[in-house]
């Protein structure tokens, strides 16, 4: 079920109505019933995986939970008795076997993830190294991949981790720990939420608010208008742009490259205004998951600001566990020792980095450009580290030039240049191609065919154009609207104002949208990952 | 708060105007172009709902029959209710739906469309289906009639079908925003041209000799509603002389075959040509694959004789105020065959 479909607009109505209709204790009874039936929408099997993950998260944390308990009653009960060393031996030893348990639930959480999403590109590699030494070849299977698997199964192992670092407590009852994993709104493209932000909130009753609903259904509009009049408008040309590589090289790479970051702005954080929305006004607060991204300065601005929530998974999950861990502590020293203090100490930092770049290319999706697009982000961000004391020096020599607005919108226009370009790996999909294309940016110069016809000529019309320019407009003056209240609140507290930009939303979608017969169907790129 | 209702109302009825507004605006209006979408709609017109013969089927119902020519030659009131492709659950539907307004003497199905056993195309549909008034009808039609691109609302709220034409509107849509021209004579869409010639490519051999079961299942359907309200069920087959037409000998024996079962009068007229008098030099517009208005009226000239004799059908011309009605769809008729 498409959120941009009416049978999810129908479906959306029937649960607030229940949700709300029926008693508060009913609530989170009522979500998790419409998380299963969306669910089952997706298809039938797909709930056997979903189910898999949800169990097997469920009872390992109960595992690690009961471990915990013991043990800290172990030392309640002894702390008499028990010396300082002794107890801190004791937790040490119990945290390894909690780990060993840990460890049994992430090889079986990401066990399934693994197979499913990565079984494929795992053989094709086995062949093309086969393929060097002899004609055989091993089968590659084709499995089909669940629907946000990648978010459930994240969103489940944090959890996890969070339960083994007794940051959060196991949550005891089946039934509502299966509604954190799948709570519908966010199932497929994320947030991917904490157990100890998500949970309560999901558990507890929540009134009706007049205030919350309106301000969420103003959120959720904006989220169709950013996917079905934006992002799919963009996607018409963007497809037509990828499929023709042959003849649209040159500067229509450099097109492709606005075009696909206007789709996948609109796109994810469409459905994320959809999923955000529609969970405040259930009164449920999801983690936000952009912040004006196109506004970074630089690349590592930009990853605080654009997916956040996959942001600080890998942050608090990978990254610091990993520059923290005894290997990297050895390899420190090691590193110190051989390469003196100011290589030395950066080897581990780099190499976690480099590793959880990996994972986050990985994350996206079974493929080398997504590896490569990965290791580029990495590159990126090391080399601006590296540069950083010539730029303190450039700062210092032109402070008021480093310091004006002309300049930080450059910074602004760099970051998001770079990270279009970056990001066209995931357009083309082969790197070479992808590498070939940039190359013609240079070495085919076809300017001027773009201004004589050549615009209108990979699926968009002039309208579209005007369309997609008034969009994105829209868009940029409504990120402006920061403050310490947001502007669909703002909207809310006057309901007159509220149904004018509801119904104004409304119409534009109707008419302007890029949906129905003509339009291919299109789902929200982040439902692939 | 009562002020706050109030302009929330008043925004809710100017956006449901503007929608509204909107959906007829870019709603195609089949008047310069595919004039044959307005044919579906064009019955609603009607002022006199008494007629003696109604025609369904596809584009050889609407191309070979003139109501204009029954009612000169022989008083014989009728309307054709075509469409092009007009499939088996179409002609059902618009024909039930025909029924509930009136109670005509003969219904006259052309039998080419029950080759098709399944929804052919979204386009088709949309000239079938856009021009019938909402009723239950036309939604059983809907669902019988979709096929999987389509979406049930956009049905009956077109615009979600029809919204990305503000980049390609014309004159012609603010033209007819509000009203549309006369495009038929009782459903009949002249065509003046002379474009003769005969097809001579053999058709193919078919690989499954059997009408598909949905459109046989879909002609008993009408048979038995005309039973229901005592009308005479006639079958036809229209002449052609296109490949892309033919009826198969296979396919015709299976109508005779459930003709006669039914105790049903089938007239398949491709053999009839000569008899008739069709020259498919001179009477056709697209070299054989559908009657001009000569042609048509020669096969109306003829059928009715049939009508007439067989259904016992009452000359209606002394009928003063019916001759006025008809008189004046002559007139009209006569000076747009003239053009």
């Amino acid at each position: 079920m498409q959120f941009t479909s009416i049978a999810f607009l129908l479906f959306a109505a029937l649960t607030l109505f229940f949700y709300f209709a029926l008693p508060k204790k009913m609530q989170w009874g009522v979500l998790l019933a419409a998380s299963y039936v969306f669910y089952l929408f997706a298809g039938a099997r797909y709930l056997l995986f979903i189910a898999y993950t949800t169990l097997v998260t469920y009872l390992i944390a109960r595992w690690l939970q009961a471990r915990a308990d013991a043990e800290d009653a172990y030392v309640t009960a002894h702390r008499e008795t028990m010396e300082k060393t002794e107890r801190k031996a004791y937790r040490a030893r119990e945290k390894k076997k909690r780990f060993r348990i840990l460890t049994v639930g992430l090889f079986l959480g990401f066990g399934l993830l693994a197979v499913l999403k990565y079984t494929a590109f795992a053989l094709s590699g086995v062949n093309a190294v086969l393929a060097l030494f002899s004609p055989a070849r091993v089968a590659v299977p084709s499995l089909l991949l669940p629907l946000g698997i990648s978010f459930y199964t994240f969103q489940s192992m944090g959890y996890l981790i969070d339960v083994y670092r007794k940051k959060a407590r196991a949550e005891q009852n089946l039934a509502k720990f299966a509604l954190f994993v799948s709570f519908f709104p966010q199932l497929i493209q994320g947030p991917i939420s904490r157990f100890d932000s998500l949970a309560s909130q999901l558990f507890e009753p929540h009134r009706f608010d007049g205030f919350r609903v309106r301000s969420g259904l103003c959120r959720v509009a904006w989220g169709f208008f950013k996917k079905v009049v934006v992002a799919d408008t963009a996607m018409v040309a963007v497809k037509t742009l990828i499929g023709n590589d042959t003849k649209y090289s040159g500067v229509y790479v450099l097109v492709l490259i606005l075009l696909y970051s206007v789709q996948i702005y609109g796109d994810f954080t469409g459905g994320i205004d959809i999923t955000v929305g529609l969970s405040e006004m259930m009164g449920i607060r999801l983690a936000e998951n952009f912040n004006r991204p196109f506004s970074s300065r630089s690349t590592k601005e930009y990853w605080r600001r654009w997916h956040i929530t996959m942001g600080t998974w890998f942050t608090d999950y990978v990254f610091y566990p990993l520059s923290v861990s005894g290997g990297m502590q050895k390899l420190s020293k090691f590193s110190r020792a051989k390469l003196g203090e100011k290589i030395g100490k950066r080897i581990p930092v780099y190499l976690a980095t480099v590793v959880t770049w990996f994972l986050t290319g990985l994350w996206h999706g079974a493929g080398m450009n997504f590896i490569v697009w990965g290791l580029l982000n990495c590159a990126v961000i090391l080399i601006s580290q590296e540069l950083q004391p010539l730029y303190t020096r450039f700062q210092a020599r032109f402070p008021r030039l480093t310091a004006s607005k002309p300049w930080e919108k450059w910074q602004m226009v760099r970051t998001f240049l770079l990270m279009g370009l970056i990001r066209s790996l995931d357009c083309y999909r082969d790197v070479g191609r992808t590498f070939r294309l940039w190359g013609s940016m240079f070495t085919n110069w076809n300017w001027g065919g773009l201004f004589d016809g050549g615009l209108i000529s990979f699926g968009l019309s002039w309208g579209d154009w005007a369309v997609l320019l008034l969009g994105v407009l829209l868009i940029w003056a409504v990120s402006r609207q920061v403050g310490d209240t947001p502007l669909r609140e703002r909207i809310a507290k006057r309901p007159v104002l509220w149904c004018a930009v509801i119904c104004g939303l409304t119409l534009l979608i109707l008419i302007f949208g890029a949906y129905g017969i003509g339009y291919d169907a299109s789902q929200f790129i982040y439902n692939q990952f | 708060m009562k002020k706050k209702v109030l302009g929330c109302l008043c925004i809710l009825l100017a956006t449901a105007l503007v929608l509204g507004f909107a959906q007829a605006l870019l709603q195609p209006k089949y008047m310069t172009s595919a004039r044959e979408g307005a044919l579906i709609a064009e019955y609603y017109n009607e002022t006199d709902r008494s007629h003696d013969v109604l025609f369904v089927g596809d584009c050889e119902v609407y191309e070979g029959f003139t109501p204009p020519t029954l009612w000169e030659e022989y008083g014989v009131t009728s309307y054709v209710r075509g469409s092009a492709q007009q499939l088996a659950w179409h002609s059902y539907y618009l024909l039930e739906e025909m029924l509930q307004y009136e109670t005509p003497k003969v219904v006259v199905y052309n039998v080419l469309a029950l080759k098709y056993g399944e929804p052919q195309s979204e386009a088709y549909n949309r000239l079938n289906l856009d021009g019938m008034r909402l009723s239950a009808s036309k939604l059983r039609a809907i669902r019988a009639s979709m096929t999987e691109e389509e979406s049930f609302a956009s049905y009956l709220f077109p615009l979600l079908r029809f919204h990305s034409r503000w980049k390609e509107l014309s004159a012609e849509d603010f033209e007819y925003l509000f009203h549309r021209d006369r495009v038929s004579h009782n459903g009949y869409l002249m065509q003046t041209e002379i474009r003769g010639g005969t097809s001579d490519i053999t058709p193919v051999p078919l690989t499954d000799p059997s009408l598909p079961k949905t459109s046989m299942e879909y002609l008993e359907k009408m048979r038995l509603l005309c039973e229901e309200k005592g009308v005479a069920f006639v079958l036809i087959k229209a002449p052609t002389n296109d490949w892309k037409y033919h009826w198969y000998d296979e396919w015709d024996a299976q109508i005779a075959e459930y003709a006669q079962a039914h105790d049903l009068q089938y007239y398949n007229f491709i053999p009839l040509c000569e008899e008739i008098g069709i020259d498919w030099s001179t009477d056709t517009y697209d070299v054989g694959a559908h009657l001009n208005v000569y042609g048509a009226e020669k096969l109306t000239s003829y059928f009715g004789r049939i009508l007439v004799s067989e259904f016992e059908l009452e000359d209606r011309s002394a009928d003063a105020s019916l001759a006025a009605v008809w008189e004046e769809k002559l007139a009209v008729y006569r000076a747009e065959k003239a053009q």
